[in-house]
């Protein structure tokens, strides 16, 4: 179905379920236990763990597929945040023009950048790109500001042409009437479940880029990526000319990153170019590889469990840790208390770089080679085969996880 | 075309290679006629994959040039090369371990069909079935077929080359070069390549063998070049080449030959 | 000409700060083979070395002082610095005042230990994996460290002060001859300069003239052989990466006074040094020096007034720009090897 073989296409029903009903399942604890804050099921915070699995899909299409290590990915999300800003200031608050341009700039970003960075291949590479980013994050906070507004950041003023803008229009971002801000709380028992538009509209599109990109990993044109990482040169001698093969890629994955930036515009309509900021593409590396670079599924998790963990560990401070921790004997508590709270709260970051650490050092396959890994073991002792890793399903199209 | 007529496929022309002080390469002239296979014998170091290295455009020739089919093949990038039908199996293999023995295959038969660049990403790999069925066709000839879907990085040193000779004939390429097919096989494998690369040039494919193995050499070679110190020092039929006192010294009183 | 000279003497403290970053960084991966991230992170430490000496010498207690008294008439309390009470007012005082030149004598030592743990416990087993997965595991390394410095010493920068005899300016101009007071510079920069010129000769010396030295730059070229000869390179190159990591830790110490250490301020350095070192030519010791420099003097003529209004924005971009074009042209930099990180 879809052009897909009958395995991706349950694989792909189940994204969709799982993504139209994310509502329901991140709410699993009812509001008046106290687990509710562990609690995800909120419009914020699902619309980033949309929006950053679409711009690490991206990500994924050129890093994972074909090893390139772009440093600057950060440029493109911010070109998209501002793309769409300017269309609210110059149009309406309807995102649609914002997004099409969204995906349109970064693209043309996209065909400059890589056209010049992939004249290089490895560390010489994510150089460039780092070099790229960190030009337009210097120049958006410095002669662009016209375009950018500078460190005020871009947003709407008063003064704004809006010459599209009509009498009783929604005065936040929307799609055709449609208000990305508004929610449906639906209570059931002592569960509440919040139903956003803001959430439905980015997780449609979360779907149909999945989609996009499950053709291309299965594409002719996604196994030649794959030959690209491990023998760029042998494809050379066997006809296949790989620049336009990388530079397409890396102008899709480009496209994602812009759509991914316009969206989260989309859901807030302001922007600043520290969105730009090479920790911003860093961070996206992050979530490919905590997941698991190259695979479909991996660094969606890998975003989802980054931005779920923030949002969490940075919601601990030491009275939580207190109420947490306040059944034990003072003296104890006290130390387990000193031992977390580095960790939480303010420290995120550190439990984040040391996450990384340990996934880079002991399972440079992320999530998805981890789980493996664990139903392995598990099939084993069970007295199955264990996942044969030398050999692949049947199909000529071998799958991705 | 008259039968005394030959047709030459490829002709280097006066090649030179120097690496700093060192001349791999020196006054090499060259003519392959089409249909036939020429042998490149000669002792290690002699500069014969550097040739190979110049043809294929992985190296530029400091002087001289290749003629291919009356195009110049110097300065052209590898890629063009290939697509003007020339494929070659390295010297040490040269693969994609991260996909399948199938994929490997098939992934030059997308060159050979779209050429060298197409904007395929909405296609699907499953639906090749034209592509997919030659692959296992010839996947079946070079005894693969069983372990098509085995990463290709798996495979074992002379079943990595038999690979690599089934990505050249996918393409069925109007010149194969063949760097040391052989090396590495067990000599059931090894004859079961020759009677493969005889099978070929049944159909007419020309062919460049590079081989210390005098019974690949002598089993398939219609002419044979002696390359020592980056020279072509003997030139002729086999029988000729066998009986050339130069040759003789070259190979150390000829314990080879 | 004063303005020329002015702009090259501005470029000369960043300059010499990205030169020795640039320096480890090239050692690190000329004899490991490794792409350290983490190594803005040193800089880091050390800069917070300075920081940590000048929070000792100044720890204080509270004390009455009979001698003087406050408006209302009250005796006054005054904070009283353990140093002076422990070595008398005239230490006490020079210790304070010249805390951030002793702190290299803490920093040594620090960096040392830093650099040969993080060498033995994490590096060492990544000389074989891929140079994407040692950028990734430095990277998290990097911020691993920054976040814990970030938990000591809080998010605000901390002015860290040059002894006073280094704090004011000095008239250069009057100095070479010009205009009295058209090229004024700050003394501590050019203290600055004057030590990383010192530290940077001070390794190639090391390099060039001792056995040690000798081992380590055939290492550099060619491994296998020198593993082949019986020679332990291993363990020297784990010394190397202890020296690097003292070179940052020193440029990082000398720093805090021209920069209020902050907890990012390595990835900072870093990411520019990285830059520094593709242009220098990964693996070229002299390239990563030259290149520093070069780019500290582009940035500070980049900055003059009538370029910026010549090219608006150049300032922002000189560094990047000049990456880009040299990477472009010259692939393996200006003065890289062959075969350094190619295909
Ligand atoms: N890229 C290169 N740079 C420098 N020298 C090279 C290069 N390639 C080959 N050489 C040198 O050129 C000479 C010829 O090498 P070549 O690989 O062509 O020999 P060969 O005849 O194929 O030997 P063998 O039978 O061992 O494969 C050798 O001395 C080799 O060291
Ligand atoms: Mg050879």
């Amino acid at each position: 179905m879809l052009g897909l073989s009958r395995k991706d296409t349950g694989f792909l029903i189940a994204v969709i379920c799982l993504t139209l009903a994310t509502p329901i399942f991140l709410q699993p604890f009812p509001e008046t236990s106290s687990l509710a804050q562990f609690n995800a099921g909120y419009p914020d915070l699902m619309q980033r763990f949309a929006i950053y699995g679409i711009f690490v899909m991206g990500f994924n299409i050129l890093f994972g597929l074909t090893g390139y290590l772009s440093f600057g990915h950060a440029a493109f999300l911010g070109v998209g945040s501002y793309s769409v800003v300017w269309m609210y200031k110059l149009l309406d608050y309807n995102v649609l023009p914002g997004l099409v341009l969204a995906v349109i700039m970064s693209g043309i970003f996209a065909l400059f950048i890589g056209f010049v960075s992939l004249r290089r291949s490895g560390i010489y590479f994510s150089i460039l790109t780092l070099a790229f980013a960190q030009m337009s994050y210097n120049l958006a906070y410095s002669v662009f500001t016209p375009l950018t507004n500078g460190e005020t950041g871009l947003q709407v003023y008063l003064n704004d042409p809006q010459v599209l803008m009509s009498e009783g229009a929604p005065t936040s971002p929307h799609l055709f009437g449609l208000v990305m801000n508004e929610s449906a709380k639906v209570a059931v028992g002592d569960w509440i479940f919040t139903f956003n538009v803001g959430y439905y509209f980015t997780a449609i599109i979360a779907i149909l880029v999945f989609y996009l990109s499950l053709r291309i990993f299965r594409s002719p044109f996604g196994m030649i990526l794959r030959a690209i990482k491990t023998n760029r040169n042998r494809l050379n001698y066997a006809g296949i000319n790989t620049k336009p093969y990388m530079l397409t890629a890396f102008v899709i994955s480009g496209m994602y990153a812009g759509l991914a930036g316009g969206l989260l515009a989309a859901m807030d309509p302001l922007t600043g170019a520290q969105r730009m900021q090479w920790t911003a593409s860093g961070e996206v590396v992050l979530m490919a590889i905590l997941g698991g670079a190259g695979t479909m599924m991996g660094p969606i998790l890998g975003a989802g469990f980054i931005k779920y963990f923030e949002n969490i560990f940075s919601k601990i401070n030491e009275s939580v840790l207190h109420q947490w921790f306040g059944w034990m004997p003072d003296g104890v508590q006290d130390f387990v208390i000193g031992v977390v709270s580095p960790f939480v709260g303010e420290g995120w970051h550190l439990t984040l770089g040391l996450l990384f650490m340990v996934v880079v050092i002991f399972l440079p396959g992320g999530i998805v080679q981890g789980a493996l890994l664990v139903v392995g073991m598990f099939r084993r002792r069970n007295g199955h085969d264990g996942p044969k890793k030398q050999e692949s399903a049947s199909s000529a199209a071998q799958p991705a996880e | 075309m008259s039968t005394t007529e030959k047709n030459i496929v490829l002709h280097v022309d006066d090649v030179h290679k120097t690496f700093g002080g060192l001349h791999a390469l020196a006054d090499i002239d060259l003519q392959i006629e089409e249909g036939k296979t020429h042998a490149i014998i000669g002792p290690n170091g002699a500069g014969k994959s550097t040739l190979l290295n110049v043809v294929v455009g992985r190296l530029s020739p400091t002087r001289g040039a290749v003629v291919f089919n009356g195009e110049v093949l110097t300065g052209k990038a590898p890629h063009q090369i290939n697509q003007l039908g020339i494929a070659r199996v390295f010297q040490t293999p040269e693969i994609f371990p991260d996909l399948s023995v199938l994929q490997n295959v098939m992934a030059p038969a997308f060159a050979k069909r779209d050429g060298s660049f197409k904007l395929n990403f909405l296609s699907s790999l499953e639906r090749q079935t034209d592509i997919r069925d030659e692959a296992e066709h010839i996947l079946h000839d070079v005894g693969l077929y069983e372990r098509r879907n085995t990463h290709a990085g798996a495979l074992s040193r002379g079943d990595k080359r038999r690979m690599e000779l089934a990505m050249c004939l996918i393409q069925h390429p109007r010149l194969l070069l063949l760097d040391e097919p052989t090396a590495g096989m067990s000599r059931h494998d090894t004859n079961t390549t020759i009677a493969l690369l005889q099978k070929i040039k049944e159909r007419g494919m020309t062919k460049i063998i590079i081989e210390h193995d005098m019974h690949v050499v002598f089993s398939l070679a219609d002419r044979i070049s002696v390359l020592a110190g980056g020279r072509i020092i003997a030139e002729g039929e086999p029988e000729e080449v066998r009986s050339n006192p130069k040759v003789q010294e070259a190979y150390l009183g000829g314990a080879h030959l | 000409m004063d303005a020329i000279i002015l702009q090259i003497l501005n470029g000369l403290d960043k300059g010499s700060a990205y030169a020795l970053i640039a320096l480890g960084l090239t050692l690190i991966f000329g004899t490991l083979g490794v792409v350290n991230f983490a190594h803005g992170a040193l800089f880091m430490i050390g800069a917070f070395c300075a920081v940590t000496v000048q929070k000792l010498v100044t720890l204080s207690f509270e004390e009455v002082d009979p001698t003087r008294t406050d408006f209302l008439g009250n005796p006054l309390k005054v904070q009283m610095p353990y140093v002076d009470a422990l070595f008398g007012p005239s230490a006490g005082e020079f210790l304070i005042n010249w805390s951030v030149p002793l702190a290299i004598v803490l920093a040594i030592p620090v960096m040392l230990v830093v650099g040969i743990t993080m060498e033995r416990g994490l590096i060492k087993h990544f000389y074989k994996r891929p140079h994407a997965e040692q950028i990734l595991v430095t990277f998290g390394l990097a911020i691993v460290l920054q976040e814990i410095v970030r938990y000591f010493f809080g998010a605000n920068p901390i002015p860290t002060g040059a002894p006073s005899a280094f704090a004011g300016p000095m008239d250069i101009g009057a100095i070479l001859g010009f205009t009295p007071g058209t090229v004024i510079y700050p003394y501590w920069r050019f203290v600055y300069f004057i030590f990383s010129a010192i530290v940077i000769g001070g390794v190639f010396a090391f390099l060039q003239f001792t056995t040690f030295g000798m081992v380590v730059r055939a290492g550099m070229n060619d491994r296998e052989t020198v593993g082949l000869l019986g020679i332990n390179i291993d363990r020297r190159f784990t010394i190397m990466f202890g020296i690097a990591a003292v070179v940052a830790g020193m440029a990082g110490v000398m720093y805090a006074p021209i920069l209020s250490p902050n907890f990012h301020m390595g990835m900072d350095f870093l990411v520019l040094s990285f830059v520094v070192v593709v242009v220098g030519g990964m693996g070229s010791l002299p390239g990563a020096v030259a290149a520093g420099f070069l780019l500290g003097i582009l940035q500070s003529f980049a900055s003059m007034n009538e370029v910026k209004s010549l090219i608006p924005g150049i300032d922002q971009v000189i560094i990047y720009l000049v990456a880009i074009i040299v990477l472009l042209t010259r692939p393996r930099g200006l003065m890289g090897r062959r075969g350094v990180m190619e295909e």
